[in-house]
């Protein structure tokens, strides 16, 4: 059976090869930093395994790996390659050439993943699913990506090395924002880990007159999207934010309908989700990858709809949840 | 209550807004969050190895470089950009609009992976707008960046605010889970069903700001008296 640590093991082995192509032109710092970042990827499961049964020197050494990378990345310069104009003229002539075929492995990504995932149920071995179906999406995102790779390099005629070097220019474009992704959502571990969430439903709930059911809503509604600034992502904010203030105040005392402030609930924290460069994979990591000159452009092409939909979020709780 | 921790959120407000590099102002967070709590160094480097271990799945995405990557080398931003100046009459609002529509509605059916920045808006959807944005104007380099952002978060606004209205997705499911924990039943089916208003007025509000970015875009250009002498030309 097909298992996600599989298609982790991909990606750990993509990045191992990224590093040995920056050691070979002597970029020992990019090198060093992609070698740590493969290692969650190649003993990810060990790691998590071990300290589950109490052996925890694997986690403490990813722990000070981590430290390494940041240490790595903080030292690293961002670069961007000039493009050379015969490039750019032979990237012309080869899309005149190849016509639309080269959309073919780009749009394979997405509907390989759809077919393989409607299809997981009924791939079998025998009695056994070749596809673990727990995790079928992110399996079928991985195998999706090498069956268009192979797609892409029987269009373009171009040798397996090639996709491999490319591959490697767009991830040291990227260098740390690739990274930022899953820092960030380690510090949100952290911070729930050592009562981050607690102290400041604590904070929020001192603060509002609870008799004011419209007060205690606003305080809700804000305090969704202020944590979810903190942390990033709102599937963090939304049980603290919850616990402290939504169901002692609006649920138990001021008898709000839990569906309706746990669906919007949830959606005024992703109003704050567009706001925050904590939320680096949706707003930082495409500003690099789009080449924007300043890192927080994404933010700056969307805070008003964020804050337009957060006023309206606010007026469809009001008129719904206490109906 | 111990509020020390809290200056971990301190530390991330202060290095964002001095503009350091994030990755180490995120890590030295989160160390001065457990320090403050009194945690001993070797729980800390556990708690930190084991989260950026099972936080893994963020990464996953660097598997569509490879093929990107080969594609873009053999022009397929190129071609991309060739192939929408073949649409006469499509303008970067109704081009931006239509994705929002289609992002939304794929999200709503759990299908939320098969687009996203690396996958679909750098390659295709980031040099389509360029381009059906410069079908009438002169496109100047903040003007063309601006467009590009406006892509990329497009994306993010369909994706969000389609998701939730999936039944088997995460967010639903973790609402449900938290107040059946607290004794409260619920139906992920309502759950799902109230988050249809809030993507409703998502669409209204972005299709809205895209046209309205569009105005701005053209507005800008006619006013510049070289922008008119290149129409002139025409």
């Amino acid at each position: 059976m097909l298992r996600v640590e599989h298609i982790y093991w991909l990606v750990g082995a993509f990045l191992l090869v990224a590093a040995a192509m920056d050691a070979r032109v002597k970029r020992w710092s990019a090198a060093a930093f992609w070698t740590v970042a493969a290692m969650p990827f190649l003993f990810g499961e060990a790691i998590l395994g071990a300290a589950q049964t109490g052996v925890r020197w694997p986690a403490q050494a990813m722990g000070i790996g981590l430290i390494a990378l940041a240490v790595l990345a903080a030292r690293g310069k961002v670069r961007t390659s000039e493009d050379a104009p015969d490039a750019q003229s032979r990237r012309r002539a080869s899309a005149e050439r190849l016509g639309n075929r080269l959309f073919v492995p780009a749009l394979a990504i997405p509907l390989v993943t759809v077919v393989l995932v409607l299809g997981a149920g009924y791939m079998r071995w025998h009695s056994t699913p070749l596809i673990d179906p727990s995790q079928a999406t992110l399996i079928s995102l991985g195998l999706a990506c090498v069956i268009s790779l192979l797609i892409g390099l029987r269009i373009t005629r171009a040798p397996f090395g090639e996709s491999l070097a490319e591959g490697r220019r767009l991830l040291d474009a990227l260098g740390w924002a690739a990274l930022l992704p899953m820092v960030l959502a380690t510090l949100g571990s952290v911070f729930a880990a050592t009562g981050v969430g607690d102290a400041i439903a604590a904070i929020v709930g001192a603060t509002i007159p609870s008799d004011n059911r419209i007060a205690c809503l606003a305080a809700f509604a804000l305090g969704m999207v202020v944590f979810t600034m903190i942390m990033g992502n709102a599937f963090a904010a939304f049980p603290v934010m919850m616990a402290g203030v939504g169901l002692p105040l609006l649920v138990l005392r001021h008898h709000a309908s839990p569906a309706v402030l746990g669906s919007i609930g949830m959606l005024t924290g992703y109003c704050g989700t567009l706001l925050t460069p904590m939320a680096a994979n949706f707003n930082i990591v495409p500003a690099v990858l789009l080449e924007l000159p300043d890192q927080y452009g994404v933010i700056r092409a969307q805070w008003p709809t964020a804050l337009i939909l957060l006023a309206a979020n606010f007026v469809l709780m009001w008129m719904l949840v206490f109906r | 209550m111990n509020a020390l921790p809290l200056l971990g959120v301190a530390v991330v407000v202060a290095g964002f807004a001095l503009r350091r590099n994030p990755v180490l102002v995120v890590i030295i967070a989160g160390i001065v969050s457990g320090v403050a709590s009194g945690m001993g160094a070797g729980d800390l480097l556990a708690l930190l190895g084991t989260s950026f271990a099972s936080n893994r799945v963020l990464l996953l995405f660097t598997l569509t470089l490879p093929v990107i990557g080969l594609l873009e080398r053999h022009g397929l931003r190129e071609r991309a950009q060739a192939w929408i100046a073949g649409f006469r009459r499509l303008s970067l609002a109704r081009l931006l609009i239509s994705y929002l529509a289609l992002r939304q509605l794929f999200s709503m059916f759990g299908l939320i992976d098969i687009a996203g920045h690396a996958q679909t808006v750098r390659p295709l959807i980031a040099p389509m707008s360029e381009s059906a944005a410069e079908r009438d104007v002169v496109l100047d380099e903040p003007a063309r960046m601006r467009v590009r952002a406006l892509a990329a978060a497009t994306d993010n606004v369909g994706r969000f605010f389609g998701e939730d209205v999936f039944l088997a997705f995460g967010a639903v499911l973790l609402i449900q889970r938290f107040f059946e924990s607290q004794g409260i039943h619920l139906e992920p089916f309502a759950i799902a069903l109230w988050a249809l208003p809030t993507a409703i007025a998502a669409f209204v509000i972005h299709a809205l700001r895209i046209v309205w970015v569009q105005r701005e875009i053209e507005h800008a250009k006619r006013d510049e008296p070289a922008a008119e002498a290149s129409d002139a030309a025409r």
